[in-house]
């Protein structure tokens, strides 16, 4: 299996230099090769569950050359990737037929997930960089691939912010390398256990978190986000809030705050706060939305505020030196919760890209009565919503019962509260998006609405019956062992990270 | 001390990526911020006096085949000269990206100040 992982960056790239070469009239071979790419990389992330090792690229030796170090939270994260991505990309086989150069789109998008593939895999903080610019350039331009108005004015704002962002991370980068002399993680973590933190490692620390927080989009940090998300085609909606700012923002932020620099009080703090305003706020925000991909653009923000107060809520009772057994149940929560999260809102972009496609609209005062119309499309629509609601015994609700139970646990009364609240704001927003898309009157102009056909459908239903069975995911042991438990594993180790891969 | 200069260098860069409402200014801003890093880059290998990183036979202990300590401790590190020549390609493509997005705004709204570029609010 380790010597298969340059496949996971190999696959999507090759097919992103060939795919272009198909012009319009090799659009159904095209579309074919994609797809046979994204299953291809699903199925080698389903059989990389489980493994871990390091593969050294040139047999260059791990402290010069470049490795792919394979862990458990990897390998969550390239089946997060591939699940999302092999769905997307069915429902982009129809979905981007109204616009031209799909041959093109399917290059980007296969770039866009190769280097996110090469984000989760990378062992060095310099190749972490260069496939964060790949995944982030791609995703610059597809969310400008519409070229009207709205989308190049999205597109514009998303990239100087993530400009700025990558320009932090390379700053953090050179610092980390002009203090520690090295530029592979685990000899990084290993200087820095020996020195400690000192100005230049801080600052540099300061740039990470600054730099993947934008591209998390945490509340702060977050002005992007509502215009780039619904800017883009719904299959690239869905990537986004799905999986690239998950890996880019969430996964490179957790890797280095606790894996290289190590969990601290202080850091756990800021990673709690960051975590409830973006829940906070975005809930906030969403409610007051009537275009329906904004309102599920703000949910996103919202939801990835669960994610990181997860994490931080066990980062921070890892390093006050609480009961560790609290700490797991708060990293699994958060970790769950992201894996819920990219399939279910990745599922409410593909539903909404299904309504824009037969209304020709995102206004949803100008839509109502779809339910009789749409019949998959709302049905897989009610499943989404009550998952990311957190009504049992959909996916959302178990990654939430565990995070309240972590926080009761540890004595954090207010999260677990505020939590609970925050739930209640996604409940009354996607109550809003079933009361006026799918029921009510159905307006004069919509009595021709169709439901959409094929791979569409194919795809929906797919992350539908994800969405029923992930709860599974906790409650079946051996799943559970097998597949979060070890990511879990990674994050509570700390900065055992170096020791475990200089020894794989 | 020109550490210090390359940090106000970012800084000016930052400041005209935020505050400008031009777009190319934007641009530009982001592209000074992106050679102060470089520059801070090629800095860290940098060493007064230093030899190009090139092993030749000179540099060879004779016997052993070591590479000789006087080499260690002349050359330039090497490193930081690869990763700047990878950040300046890659700040290449995003330039290219950039500069063809404000001109395909240029020609959508006719201007490049953005207090008038504002349809997405909310």
């Amino acid at each position: 299996m380790i010597r298969a992982l340059p496949a996971f960056v190999v696959i999507p790239l090759v097919s992103a230099f060939v795919l272009p070469v198909f012009g319009k009239k090799g659009k159904s071979a095209a579309t074919l090769l994609a797809n046979l790419a994204t299953v291809a990389l699903l199925v080698l992330a389903i059989a990389s569950i489980g493994k871990s090792g390091v593969y050294e690229v040139g047999n260059w030796p791990i402290r010069v050359g470049i490795v792919l170090v394979l862990d458990g939270l990897s390998s969550l994260m390239l089946l997060v990737i591939s699940v999302v991505s092999f769905a997307a990309m069915l429902f982009s086989a129809r979905y981007m037929e109204q616009y031209t150069a799909k041959a093109k789109y399917l290059s980007l998008f296969m770039l866009m997930v190769g280097g996110m593939n090469g984000v989760v895999l990378s062992g060095d903080i310099f190749n972490l960089f260069v496939f964060l610019e790949i995944a982030s350039i791609a995703s610059y331009a597809l969310v400008g691939f519409g070229c009207g108005n709205e989308e190049l004015e999205a597109s514009f704002k998303y990239m100087v912010l993530g400009s700025i962002a990558s320009i932090f991370v390379l700053f953090g980068v050179a610092l980390v390398y002009g203090n520690t002399g090295s530029l592979n993680m685990a000899y990084i973590s290993k200087a820095i256990q020996g020195s400690g933190l000192n100005a230049g490692l801080g600052f540099a620390l300061a740039l990470f978190i600054v730099g993947f927080g934008l591209k998390a989009a945490l509340v702060p940090f977050h002005a992007w986000l509502p215009d780039a998300h619904p800017s883009a085609p719904a299959p690239i909606s869905a990537m986004l809030s799905g999986v690239v700012i998950k890996t880019l923002g969430v996964y490179a932020l957790s890797r280095v705050v606790f894996n290289v620099f190590g969990i601290s009080i202080p850091t756990g703090w800021l990673l709690i706060v960051l975590g409830l305003l973006s829940m906070v706020a975005g809930a906030f925000l969403a409610i007051g939305q009537w275009d329906l991909k904004r309102l599920m653009a703000y949910s996103s923000i919202s939801q990835m505020g669960y994610v990181v107060l997860g994490i931080g809520l066990g980062g921070l009772i890892i390093a006050g030196g609480g009961n560790l057994a609290w700490a797991s149940l708060a990293i699994l929560g958060g970790l769950f919760h992201l894996v819920n999260h990219a399939v279910y809102k990745s599922l409410l972009f593909l539903t909404s890209g299904s309504v824009e496609m037969s209304t020709g609209t995102r206004e949803m005062r100008q839509m109502g009565g779809l339910a009789e119309k749409m019949p998959v499309t709302r049905a897989t629509c009610i499943i989404a919503s009550a998952s990311i609601a957190g009504i049992p015994p959909f996916s959302g609700f178990w990654s939430k019962l565990i995070l309240v139970v972590a926080a009761i646990q540890a004595h954090f009364y207010w999260v677990a509260a505020i939590i609970v609240f925050v739930s209640l704001c996604t409940l009354i927003m996607y109550l809003k998006v079933q009361r006026y898309v799918f029921l009510g009157e159905l307006p004069e102009n919509l009595q021709q609405t169709k439901e959409n056909k094929n791979s569409m459908l194919v795809a929906m239903i797919f992350l539908a019956c994800l969405c029923v069975l992930m709860g599974l995911l906790v409650l079946v042991p051996s799943l559970k062992q097998s597949i979060l438990d070890p990511a879990v594993q990674v994050l509570m180790d700390g900065v055992k990270y170096s020791a475990t891969v200089m020894k794989m | 001390m020109p550490y210090a200069l390359c940090f106000l260098l970012f800084m000016i860069g930052l400041y005209c990526a935020v505050v400008k409402k031009n777009m190319v200014k934007i641009v530009i801003g982001i592209m000074v911020m992106e050679y102060a890093v470089n520059l801070f880059l090629i800095m860290l290998g940098y060493r007064t006096g230093g030899t190009a990183p090139i092993v030749d036979k000179t540099y060879l202990e004779s016997g052993t085949g070591q590479i000789a300590a006087s080499f260690i401790n002349t050359s330039v590190d090497p490193l930081p000269q690869a990763l700047v020549l990878t950040a300046i390609v890659i700040s290449l493509g995003s330039l290219a990206l950039m500069i063809s997005i404000c001109t395909r705004t240029y020609g959508k709204y006719g201007t490049f100040d953005i207090t008038e570029i504002r349809r997405l609010k909310g």
